[in-house]
């Protein structure tokens, strides 16, 4: 958690975030990348009341503004980026934009809200509880194959080139999970293993990352459960 | 296969898309406001056509939908709608105001990322398997209902004509196919939802949205 002090006179930002949350690291990180000051509110459980009273859907993260409310990380990830150009999340080039956006896409749609703890939760409660690591690790896995094909010709230094861009603020915390929640096996993803070096290299992404290293996948669980009970 | 007319081969580009697929739909509705011709090339997700050497060859993650445009391909419906608005900008998909753009990102990423994945074949399939043919219904209802309770406090204060105001964009691009879907394919009541009810009756009278529906699609099964 982080505080902060107000920006030139400016009304800080506002962050809410759940520290497990990936969706939220992918804001955290480009937050920090931008130089953006902002407070970071840590949200406990379920249906906080100040986080509704701002955000009547609930969902972390959100982001206000000043005035403007906006949750869902890719929203405000496109938002950040579009008020604030310093540091640009986006390439120039269309084709290695696209290819940003698809990243961000396959996290965000087919990867993240299939494993995501309260997700898991559930198909360990009406399949049966041996079932949700497999689960988890079968969806992971089809992403980061998707992954591994689509960026064999676009990596440099990181996902898309040499510069960190929106695809590697979704890979970061997608890969913390996979490799330090669910010990996924990584053999068959050696440009993804590659990445995840070049990101446990920079100290912002170490700083977002370091907090969950060494829970493991039933703790999380276990964590979960009693957030939402 | 369907070719359209008015404009030369070589330029034309071409979608890969499932007529039942709801992320094919969004990106046929996207093409249709935007005046943008294309070849229809189908691709059976039910018979795994998406693993298929020819499809892997054009799109070697083989997913659909997949636009190939020249020498860029560009995969996943958002990003090709995003492709779409930065390369054609007539028609645009997004609002000028930065906070009405917020909007219409977070619609969309409400159906993309909280509903669609959890109404997947691959995950209907398991839920199926594991739990049982009459787990599936309940289950995507479940998920529909919170995604769409969601998008109703969202669409409150900005909703006109369309979801975000009185011009269609990028909200409803996504709104349009996952309402018709879960109306069509999985039975949902709509009482509880009254905006996006109406959304649908909106969407239902103008032609680049009929024109994507799944029926109108070369690749919709003959009776």
């Amino acid at each position: 958690m982080e505080g902060s002090k107000a920006e030139e006179g400016n009304q800080t930002m506002k962050l809410y975030s759940h520290w497990m949350s990936s969706c939220s690291r992918r804001v955290r990180l480009a937050l920090h990348l931008k130089g953006l000051k902002y407070d970071c509110i840590n949200i406990t459980s379920v249906g906080d009341p100040e986080l509704l009273k701002v955000n009547p859907m609930g969902y972390v993260p959100a982001l206000v503004d000043d005035t403007t409310v906006i949750s869902d990380s890719y929203a405000i990830l496109l938002y950040l980026d579009e008020k604030y150009p310093q540091y640009p999340l986006l390439p120039q080039d269309l084709s290695r934009k696209a290819i940003n956006y698809q990243v961000a896409s396959i996290v965000s749609s087919s990867i993240q809200p299939l494993q995501n703890t309260s997700l898991v939760n559930y198909i360990g409660e009406i399949v049966s509880p041996d079932e949700k690591i497999p689960w988890a690790q079968y969806h992971i896995r089809k992403g980061f194959v998707a992954l591994e094909k689509l960026l064999t010709n676009y990596a440099g230094k990181y996902a898309t080139g040499d510069e960190v861009y929106l695809a590697d603020l979704y890979l970061a915390p997608q890969l913390d999970n996979a490799i330090n929640r669910y010990k996924l096996d990584m053999t068959e993803f050696p440009l993804l293993s590659k990445l995840n070096k070049a990101y446990s290299e920079l100290p912002s992404f170490q700083q977002m990352l370091a907090e969950t290293q060494n829970l493991d996948a039933d703790k999380i669980f276990g964590l979960v459960k009693k957030l939402a009970a | 296969m369907t070719t359209s007319s008015g404009q030369e081969e070589s330029k034309k580009l071409q979608l890969y898309s499932y007529y039942r697929s709801s992320c094919s739909f969004r990106v046929r509705i996207a093409l249709n406001l935007k005046g943008l011709d294309y070849e229809y090339k189908a691709v059976n997700l039910l018979k795994g056509e998406q693993h298929s050497p020819e499809f892997v060859k054009v799109n070697p993650i083989g997913y659909v939908p997949a636009l190939v445009d020249g020498d860029i391909l560009v995969s996943d419906s958002f990003a090709i709608v995003m492709y779409l608005e930065e390369k054609y900008p007539q028609h645009p998909l997004l609002p000028r105001d930065l906070e009405k753009r917020a909007i219409n990102y977070q619609a969309a990423n409400i159906v993309s990322a909280s509903i669609q994945p959890l109404q997947n074949l691959d995950v209907l399939k398991y839920i199926e398997e594991k739990v049982g043919p009459d787990a599936k219904i309940p289950w995507v209802q479940k998920h529909i209902g919170k995604g769409f309770a969601a998008l109703e406090k969202l669409l409150q204060n900005h909703a006109g004509k369309y979801a975000t105001g009185d011009d269609v964009f990028l909200a409803d691009v996504f709104l349009a196919p996952q309402i018709h879907g879960s109306i069509h394919r999985f039975n949902l009541d709509m009482k509880p939802f009254p905006l996006l009810s109406r959304l649908h009756e909106a969407y239902m009278q103008l032609p680049a949205f009929q024109d994507a529906l799944p029926e109108n699609q070369p690749d919709f099964p003959a009776t």
